[in-house]
């Protein structure tokens, strides 16, 4: 797409109103607190990817040479904790989602703008005491933590639970704040119909971490009270039910995987409608099936219990209700591939992201249909196939969708373009390393090779699509590593970005790049529909004017 | 090349080829559905790319093509479904008569006995075409016992019995996993399950005598005294065990359960979680007396006491070698 090159002078904006560390840690405004999580979250996911490193390099061999067996299990638990809890969960609603809601539906700042900090330091302290655990020997309880194990286990899982814990409270501040805001503060004119559906996927992520996060508190707090007083809440011998806890357990983090699918689904549907110049096919479809996954993803916990003991019946139910939640994630992906037709479409950076996702999430939803049949679950669940299933939904589509939003709004957020030729280049790389690192762990795991096996000489057959898996992760490695390199370099060298690089359409785009600290110069009024590319292509008609 | 690098699980139980059946099913579907939605995407993509002067249609939606694509897929989700809760349910419905074998996992080991007495420790000898029911519990933590190439798992708990079944139809040896994650050497919760002609089976049977398991409860049960309140003429203070397993039992708050094998299991280890109706709440519980090989003994030994019920009769040590029902004669058997 042809770059508006405007005349760029330097304004006051939220970056260079205020200088110094204490203006950056006690601020209160949306975006500079977006920058704060970008910076913690990204600390994060390199620590997550390390252990993901040396779990690959592990595998490569059949034998357990490379780490202690211990070791490899603290491995993928702090993998797992650390990438769902401090990267994923909050990734894209923490930092594009601070950055931009109160932008999108033309506010100056959220609802609450001193809980939106409270939140930061608290996924900070919450950080700490996770970088603490691992400090002082970590955690092997798996990022599930089932009981009885992680009650009696002798390694941190208090440490690390207490984490989690803090960090949830993040978690639903941010839930909340993102809802009042949408509420309340919504410009005149911005209807619910005329809502991005950035904002409208927010809002339904909002209302997962409200209901969902306090049962994983709780249910946190029960493994710690039964490790420590030995209550009997799980303990068979002292007459618990140790299923409990996976019911417990699942009811917050099946709808968990929604929470960091969804946001990824607004980012996608910005993304397309921007480059096929063209409002969404069925937005309101797009926008109430958000909405239902929200709903109907509190009902399909036990799908993830099919071989655990529960009853006959009630598996019978979870798995036609999985089947029911399918759907709408269905729908997104029909409504997403109809918006390209009679589009005119732009291969930018942010697009190519955003083919990669709907491609992976598509594989990824398929699979989850294999995983939801009962018969096939029993064999596959708990293998590498399952393994091979999430990662494509949450690390092909949530981080494929969050690194397409980062480009997307880069320069909004930073007023600098990045290197579109690298940012393509780095597209590519992802996609291929993604798929040559998890495609063969589905034939792995319908050959069976379980999960969290530190050593598999019992079946060196499994060794050459392990190879092959660990070859991919190399790639997808570098392909992560590029846009954290060329977005720092664009800091300093980058051109100056217009207002509106894309000529997109929504209100974050008709203000100043960087924005000013109250957002816009003047109080805006939403007069046209959203995605209104029709308009804005027109060769008549003037961009709407904002303000008064 | 192939021996290194398999690209299909070997198909080695009567339920096997059911589930491939499915999964083919569902890799067609899901081809279907994928090579749509990309065939769609790159043609769209490359015949509606951009070119100047050329704007994007205005399109709102469609309301037919939404309902369309909401209900065509979910009538095939549903197809699958039903086919998919076909399997569960013949997964969980073992045959009568099935040969038993009790399996305790502990942190990282499978000890498996049979009823007829051999005991086992990661590996179990089966023969071909009969029907294997498992009858599992856990020592600590939760395990998984998983045997890809009969396509078969179940989660095995503390505290009670979980039940899986199998009919092996091709001898060999297969790997056993335990693939719910347990601790430091998961990993090396593996064994083997090694089907045999029933010849060699029987030659193995053979090679390796014991009493049976419900003898060796008998022993227990005379050993802890159950049987002075467990009286057999019913004059006991405990109500008597003959005819008990498989029938439903009146409690005394007026529900009826079937006494199956966690109710036994419930029975000896929590006497007062169920009180029979008629009887007072006197059983002092064996909790921490008895190990879970005992428990095993002593449910096999009460199962014995119900000649009628399946997974009674077989464990009678006089017909230890082939369970009765097995309706292949030995020696008959095809693969
Ligand atoms: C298209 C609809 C989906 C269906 C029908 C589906 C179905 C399933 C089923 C049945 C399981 C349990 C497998 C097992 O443990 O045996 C599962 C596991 C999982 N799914 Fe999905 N899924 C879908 C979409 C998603 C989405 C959108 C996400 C995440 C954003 C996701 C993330 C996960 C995760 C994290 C697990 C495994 C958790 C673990 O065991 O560690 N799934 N899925
Ligand atoms: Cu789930
Ligand atoms: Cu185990």
């Amino acid at each position: 797409m042809s770059t508006v090159k405007a005349q760029v002078t330097e304004r006051t904006n939220y970056l260079n109103a205020d200088y110094g560390v204490r203006s950056w840690l006690l601020t209160t405004d949306h975006k500079r607190i977006a920058l704060l999580y970008l910076i913690s979250i990204t600390f994060f996911f390199f620590i997550g990817g390390f252990y993901a490193l040396l779990i690959r390099l592990e595998l490569l061999t059949p034998a357990g040479d490379l780490v202690q067996a211990d070791t490899y299990n603290k491995l993928f638990t702090m993998h797992g904790m650390v990438m769902v809890f401090f990267f994923l969960i909050p990734s894209i609603p923490a930092v594009l989602g601070n950055f931009l809601i109160p932008m999108m539906i033309g506010a100056k700042d959220l609802a609450f703008p001193r809980i939106n900090l409270l939140s930061w330091y608290l996924y900070i302290i919450g950080g700490a005491l996770m970088c603490h655990c691992m400090l002082t020997g970590g955690a092997d309880t798996g990022w599930t933590f089932y009981v009885p194990f992680s009650a009696i286990t002798n390694t941190k899982f208090v440490e690390a639970g207490l984490a989690i814990f803090v960090a949830g409270f993040s978690s639903i501040l941010t839930g909340l704040n993102f809802v009042v805001t949408v509420h309340r503060m919504r410009a005149p004119g911005m209807t619910w119909s005329r809502l991005p559906l950035f904002v409208w996927a927010h809002y339904a992520t909002s209302i997962i971490q409200l209901l969902g996060t306090p049962v994983i508190a709780i249910t946190i707090l029960l493994v710690a009270a039964e490790r420590t007083l030995h209550l009997g809440i799980f303990d068979p011998k002292l007459g618990g039910d140790p299923l409990l806890f996976q019911h417990l357990f699942w009811f917050y983090s099946h709808p968990a995987v929604y929470i960091m699918i969804l946001p990824a689904m607004g980012v996608i549907s910005e993304v397309i409608a921007c480059y096929a110049r063209k409002r969404i096919f069925g937005y309101s479809f797009v926008a109430f099936s958000s909405i239902a996954i929200a709903v109907f993803g509190f009902l399909v916990w036990a799908h993830h219990m099919f071989v655990a003991g529960i009853s006959l019946y009630s598996a019978l139910v979870f798995s036609m209700l999985s089947y029911a939640v399918a759907v709408p994630s269905a729908v997104k992906v029909f409504n997403w591939t109809a918006t390209l037709y009679k589009g005119s479409i732009h291969y930018d950076a942010p697009m190519l992201y955003a083919f990669g996702f709907i491609g992976l999430f598509t594989v990824g939803g398929l699979t989850g249909l294999f995983l939801a049949a009962l018969g096939i679950d029993v064999h596959v669940t708990d293998t590498y196939f399952v393994v091979a299933h999430f990662h494509y939904i949450m690390v092909g589509g949530a981080v494929m969708g969050y690194l397409g939003g980062m480009h997307f709004w880069w320069p909004k957020i930073s007023g600098k373009l990045y290197p579109e030729g690298w940012a393509k280049l780095a597209a590519l790389i992802v996609f291929v390393g993604f798929n040559l690192t998890f495609f063969p762990q589905f034939i792995l795991g319908y050959l069976g090779m379980p999960r969290r096996y530190w050593d598999y000489s019992h079946m060196p057959e499994f060794q050459v699509l392990n190879v092959a898996s660990t070859a991919g992760a190399t790639i997808l490695g570098i392909g992560y590593l590029l846009p954290m390199v060329y977005f720092l370099w664009s800091l300093r060298y980058g051109d100056p970005a217009p207002d509106n690089p894309w000529n997109a359409a929504g209100l974050e785009w008709k203000t100043a790049s960087p924005p000013p600290t109250f957002n816009f110069d003047s109080d805006p009024v939403v007069t046209w529909e959203a995605y209104n590319y029709d308009e804005i292509d027109a060769p008549h008609i003037q961009e709407a004017p904002v303000g008064r | 090349m192939l021996n290194n690098f398999p690209l299909w699980p070997a198909r080695a139980s009567s339920i096997a080829g059911n589930v491939d059946a499915l999964f083919i099913f569902l890799l067609i579907v899901a081809g279907v559905m994928s090579l749509l939605v990309f065939v769609a995407i790159c043609v769209f993509a490359t015949k509606y790319r951009h070119r100047p002067g050329v704007n994007a249609a205005k399109i709102e939606g469609s309301l037919p093509l939404e309902i369309a694509w909401t209900v065509i897929p979910l009538g095939v989700f549903m197809a699958i479904f039903v086919w998919g809760a076909v399997i569960y349910f013949q997964e969980h419905t073992p045959p009568r008569d099935a040969a038993e074998v009790y399996v305790v996992a502990k942190q990282w080991m499978w000890k498996l006995e049979h009823a007829e007495g051999q005991r086992e420790l990661n590996e179990l000898h089966v023969p071909v075409d009969r029907d294997v029911r498992l009858i599992m519990t856990s020592q600590d933590v939760i395990h998984s016992f998983f045997v890809p190439a009969f396509r078969i798992k179940q989660d095995v708990l503390p505290g009670r019995y979980t039940v899986i079944w199998f009919r092996a139809t091709k001898p060999g040896t297969y790997h056993l996993f335990c693939a719910e994650y347990c601790g430091t050497l998961h990993s090396g919760m593996v064994g083997n399950i090694v089907v045999m002609n029933p010849a060699d089976y029987e030659a193995w049977v053979n090679s390796n005598p014991g009493g049976t398991l419900s003898a060796s409860g008998e022993k227990v049960f005379n050993e802890l005294g159950c049987a002075t309140c467990h009286r057999m003429n019913g004059q006991g203070s405990g109500p008597a065990l003959q005819g008990v397993f498989g029938k439903p039992v009146l409690l005394e708050d007026g529900r009826s359960v079937e006494a199956d094998e966690n109710y036994l299991r419930e029975s000896i280890v929590d006497p007062g979680a169920k009180i029979v109706n008629g009887y007072r709440p006197i059983m002092p519980t064996f909790q921490g007396l008895v190990n879970e090989e005992q428990l095993n003994a002593l449910v096999a030994y009460v199962k014995s006491l119900s000649p009628a019920a399946p997974g009674g009769a077989e464990t009678k040590p006089s017909e230890v070698k082939v369970a009765p029902g097995n309706n292949s004669p030995v020696g008959n058997q095809v693969q």
